[in-house]
């Protein structure tokens, strides 16, 4: 099964492209020009979201680096321990939203905490796979169009975000427990 | 944006301050804000290669091709672009992006969506109804396998990684169609 998804994504990047200039070759389309064209965009999108990116990450930072995390992980405790979840995935379930390289570093953290194949682990992987990191995702794609009023759009993935949890650990109670 | 920006800052601050930790908090505070440019920056290379492939795709006709054989449900999702073919093929390109995984490619089709759907927004700083549904099912990010959560447990010695694939595609599935639900509720009460 692993060496099948292996391959899988080895391959899937390659055909695609592949599949993408045979196609432009079939209909004539001059391939080099309207790729260097196309390219040229992408440094004008990246320098566009950086105000967007620096308030975003200039936040999530400080929330992480006050001890605001610890302080509702105390709070919480008992509610957590009635749930059995394992409380060294809290903070991957309030990170998971704010940053996605803190994300990875604290699933690395987990594992070597409490091991490759405890229940902590696996739903902490779980959480990871299954979600993006919201904030992250809204100033980059309402950056590059410089979008300032998001309306509802942050409520909605927060909320989503939470019906994961929710639904992470349910499920891994139901299938690891 | 504007009390969440405010919110997340000042209740930082508070927390910091009671836990003796404002030092640190400032010195991650400087950090994140030359992080972002960092990131921006490493962005442009990956981001002007898949932008140029997309554009091969856009002008050799590929893109209406699949902007037609997926209209139908996306059409359900976003009722507004019938007539926005480049927006419909981005939209279809970035989430079946996501769903294989391929983050760094789909980052660069879901801001190309969100052009085309710009061009048709009135007012520019305002996010449309199409676009808060769209960033809302981004953020959930529904993905068929997490190849990079798997590569990473492998790494560190979990004996069969891949048994987390079902519950993540289970609790994926919920959150996208969740992000998808409140979406659709919430643009009513937000004008």
């Amino acid at each position: 099964m692993i060496n099948f998804l292996n391959t899988l994504s080895l391959w899937i990047l390659p055909v695609i492209i592949v599949f993408i200039l045979v196609y432009a070759l079939y209909k004539k389309t001059p391939a080099y020009e309207v790729f260097v064209d196309g390219a040229a965009e992408g440094f004008k999108i990246a320098i566009k979201i950086i105000p967007y990116l620096i308030a975003i990450m200039v936040c999530t930072a400080l929330f992480r680096a006050s001890g605001a995390i610890e302080n509702i992980e105390n709070f919480i405790k008992p509610l957590l321990d009635y749930f059995k979840i394992p409380v060294e995935t809290t903070i991957i379930m309030l990170t998971r939203s704010l940053s996605g390289s803190a994300t990875l570093g604290v699933l690395a953290d987990i594992i070597n905490q409490t091991g490759a194949n405890s229940y902590a682990t696996k739903l902490a992987a779980v959480i990871t796979g299954s979600s993006e990191t919201t904030f992250y995702v809204a100033s980059v794609y309402f950056g590059a169009v410089g979008i300032k009023k998001f309306r509802h759009a942050l409520l909605a993935g927060i909320l989503a975000d939470i019906v994961g949890l929710v639904m992470a650990v349910w499920i891994c109670s139901i299938f690891f427990l | 944006m504007n009390y969440i920006f405010l919110f997340l800052i000042i209740i930082s601050f508070v927390c910091a301050a009671f836990n003796h930790r404002l030092d640190v908090a400032v010195d991650e505070m400087l950090k994140a804000s030359q992080k972002a440019v960092e990131i921006a920056f490493g962005l442009i290379g990956i981001m002007g290669f898949w932008l140029g492939i997309v554009k091969i795709a856009q002008k050799s006709g590929l893109m209406d091709l699949l902007s037609k054989i997926i209209q139908k449900p996306l059409l359900l999702i976003f009722p507004d672009i019938k007539n926005n073919e480049e927006a419909q093929g981005n939209i279809a390109l970035n989430i079946s992006a996501n769903a294989l995984g391929l983050t760094n490619a789909a980052t660069p089709f879901g801001i190309k969506a969100m052009e085309n759907l710009q061009s048709q927004n009135k007012n520019k700083s305002v996010a449309t109804n199409s676009m808060c549904t769209f960033l809302a099912i981004n953020t959930a990010g529904f993905q068929i396998v997490p190849a990079v959560v798997i590569a990473i447990l492998s790494a560190n010695g979990m004996e069969n990684p891949t048994q987390i694939i079902l519950p993540t595609l289970i609790v994926t599935s919920v959150a996208f169609l969740s992000a998808l639900f409140f979406a659709k509720i919430l643009e009513r009460f937000f004008k």
